[in-house]
């Protein structure tokens, strides 16, 4: 019950600072309401017993990404683009075709909701034989610990990229 | 009783609102947040599915989805702050240099 009760709380919590995302006329707005959302996911990585997912979404997400795109508001002026139009004209056409998207998605998942239930049997005991950072932590440095060597290049690749785009460029290269 | 359905179900509303906030918004931060908006759901369909088999892999596979939202976050605003340089302007209408 009390799993119930914490479960729509978050998600009310996520749904509704989401939507409030992207109605927001300021962007300083959008992202202090992004914060609610990602902290609302937290919560909710917290309700499928993911602590490690939970404490990662907090610190990786809120505590850099989120940073990084309220520093970037600060750089860029904000006050012009709040006085022009929100939206494209094609917001219907845009509406109609995520409303087709979420009938589709919630038909299919309705339909489908039976088999998500496994049988009993298939469910090994739930013997917590490890704490879950433990757990990750395992799967993460032995079964793909190459997909993880492959992430590391990647931030790599994308620092670098991040640096080249934003930089100044010197008087040499003009 | 929470079951995986539930969990779905909020995944697939929290990626529907990014899917509408890219398509109707203009300005180009807003565009990335309703980016991230999508990841999240993603997040939260890998480890919904991760408990309910009870293995660990959605979650490690969470991870990367995670690193992933943090490149392309890195990526984007180098690219919002090159543009913002060049055309002095946020709104994606405005920025057509690639348009013929």
């Amino acid at each position: 019950m009390l799993e119930l009760v914490l479960f729509y709380i978050f998600a009310a919590m996520a749904v509704v600072s989401a939507i409030l995302v992207i109605t927001s006329k300021n962007v300083v707005h959008s992202a202090a309401f992004l914060g609610g959302t990602l902290f609302a996911v937290a919560g909710i990585f917290l309700t499928l017993h993911a602590e490690f997912l939970a404490g990662v979404q907090v610190i990786v997400y809120v505590g850099g990404i989120l940073v990084l795109f309220v520093f970037v508001i600060m750089l860029i002026s904000v006050e012009r683009a709040e006085h022009e139009r929100q939206y494209h004209r094609q917001w219907i056409i845009a509406l109609i075709t995520s409303a087709i998207l979420i009938v589709e998605i919630s038909y299919g998942f309705y339909k489908g909701r039976d088999s998500f239930v496994l049988p009993p049997a298939v469910i090994p005991p739930a013997v917590p034989a490890a704490g879950n950072s433990e757990l990750v932590g395992m799967a993460l440095y032995t079964t793909y610990l190459l997909p993880f060597e492959i992430a590391s290049i990647l931030l790599l690749v994308a620092v670098v990229g991040a640096v080249v785009l934003a930089k100044k460029k010197t008087p040499a290269e003009e | 009783m929470v079951t995986t359905f539930h969990y779905l179900m909020l995944s697939a509303a929290l990626f529907t609102i990014g899917v509408i906030g890219v398509l109707t918004r203009r300005n180009i931060m807003v565009i990335l947040m309703s980016i991230e908006l999508m990841m999240n759901a993603v997040n939260i369909n890998l480890i919904a599915f991760g408990d309910r088999l009870q293995q660990v892999t959605g979650q490690v596979f969470a991870i990367f989805v995670i690193t992933v939202a943090a490149a392309e976050a890195a990526v984007g605003l180098g690219i919002v702050i090159a543009m913002f340089k060049n055309k002095e302007t946020m709104n994606i209408n405005e920025i057509d240099l690639m348009k013929w």
